[in-house]
């Protein structure tokens, strides 16, 4: 490796890592969030099969996944202002992640409820418990548990696919690799660099998740 | 200070129970014999709304219900009167042994959390769990599990406690240990109604016997009648299986 390339490579490591501590982690983080918001809510309005609310879960899941999140993010962003609603590149980035991964998250907690056994709900019934009581202290912490691995999961592929932001304009680490590429014509080892810098805040997470399994199932989480 | 009349309930064209008359008094143990399928545990959930009833009365010291027409505070107000002990336990999976007694108090109850605890760990003493406050379910036993279920059933001082099957999942040797707590709440006066294949303690610790069949209850009598001295053919027969098999 030339001493050039090796220059390039120290000297834009630090320049790639900061939009991912900036950008990507942080659009990451609140998007993700958001998903688990929708998802809880999107989920329990199935599992208790509230009428009318039922059926709009459906088709939100149904049209978010039936979608590509390229296109989601294109409707926003360059499609929305033709009716006058212009939003920045950073908050369409979050509105389009977190509504498209609500609805997969969604479909993961309510396969998770509904895997509870209704014995649980029965017993609540039985102490006196009211249905909301149950399914907030019983049958919701129990469904989270069991949906964790795949909502870490979710997780970790969304912090790749915040790559695709950069196609709205938003400066992320992926958008700061191509502009260095521009400049320096060294597409390979710049574009692995910032592969390895995606490994890297996927590996945190995945020792994440490993930590936060083995605490839950120090927590009763698995069934006997 | 519980009566039944006419307890009716199909499940689709399946008539499961034909019309079922229950008393209970005051400090009475019942056990409910009867074949699998026979409709004991069907009635005894249909006692406390786990399954709605198609028709029927229910007197519940002095307040009378229509079964197929009951509301939900009506319920809630009965429930919280009875605990119930279920087949296969049904522990809160997220919660320590002690918090799966004191659930019902703090939520259900508005207990002020210590008093709760309190009242649950002298449960748990009573039902010799105390040195398993803290575990979860699913590093209990299954007579553990149960233990601390029916800790959970009494820690609100229910005036009747249900009991369905509580020892159908356990080995002889757990099957032990549950029906010992059991008997000692019998002892204590408590009025428990209890779905069993348990003769032993239908015979000993039962004061009363109902013997179910085909949705209907064909005979009840006192333990010490029931067993000595059977009326019906069907009853008859029904003791015979279990004498055989206990020759063996």
């Amino acid at each position: 490796m030339s001493e050039r390339l090796v220059g390039i490579l120290v000297d834009s490591f630090g320049k790639i890592l900061l939009p991912g501590l900036t950008v990507t982690i942080p659009l990451t983080v609140i998007s993700f969030t958001l998903a688990l918001i929708i998802a809880v809510v999107v989920a329990l309005v199935q599992f208790a099969h509230v009428p009318v609310l039922q059926q709009i879960a459906r088709f939100y899941i149904w049209v978010m996944r039936g979608t590509p999140v390229l296109v989601q993010l294109f409707v926003v962003f360059y499609g929305l202002p033709g009716v006058g609603i212009l939003i920045e590149p950073f908050p369409a980035a979050v509105l389009v992640f977190s509504i498209n991964e609500g609805a997969y998250c969604a479909e993961t907690v309510r396969a998770a409820l509904e895997a509870v056994p209704q014995g649980q709900m029965e017993a609540g019934q039985c102490v006196g418990m009211s249905y909301l009581q149950i399914i907030r202290r019983i049958i919701l912490p129990q469904a989270m548990r069991t949906a964790f691995p795949t909502l870490a999961s979710f997780l970790i592929a969304m912090v790749k696919d915040t790559s695709l932001a950069a196609n709205i304009t938003v400066t992320e680490m992926l958008m700061t690799t191509q502009r260095i590429v521009a400049r320096t014509y060294e597409p390979l080892a710049l574009y692995i660099e910032v592969g390895i810098i995606y490994l890297l805040f996927c590996t945190v997470l995945t020792r994440l998740q490993a930590v936060g399994e083995k605490y839950l199932n120090s927590k009763g989480a698995q069934r006997s | 200070m519980l009566e039944i009349r006419n307890l009716r309930k199909a499940f689709g064209d399946l008539q499961v129970l034909k019309g079922i008359d229950l008393d209970v008094n005051k400090g009475d143990v019942v056990a409910i014999l009867g074949a699998s399928g026979s409709g004991k545990t069907t009635m005894l959930r249909c006692l406390n709304f786990l399954e709605k009833a198609d028709d029927g009365t229910m007197t519940f010291d002095g307040q009378r219900v229509e079964l197929a027409h009951v509301t939900r505070t009506q319920v809630n107000a009965l429930r919280r009167r009875t605990g119930f002990v279920f087949q296969n336990y049904n522990l809160f999976a997220n919660k320590t042994a002690l918090q799966n007694v004191t659930e019902g108090l703090i939520v259900a109850r508005k207990m002020p959390r210590r008093q709760a605890d309190e009242i649950a760990r002298a449960a748990l003493v009573r039902v010799g769990m105390a040195d398993r406050a803290d575990y979860y379910p699913n590093q209990l036993s299954g007579g553990q599990q149960q233990r601390v279920a029916i800790a959970r059933a009494m820690a609100a001082d229910p005036e009747i406690i249900y009991f369905d099957e509580p020892t159908s999942a356990l080995d002889p040797e757990l099957t032990g240990e549950v029906l010992a707590v059991m008997r000692s709440l019998a002892e204590e006066g408590r009025t428990m109604l209890v779905v069993t294949h348990e003769m032993g303690f239908a015979r000993h610790v039962a004061n009363r016997v109902v013997f179910m069949d085909g949705g209907v209850i064909v005979e009840q009598n006192t333990a010490e009648a029931f067993f000595n001295d059977p009326q019906q053919l069907r009853t008859r027969e029904f003791l015979q299986t279990y004498r055989q098999r206990s020759q063996l």
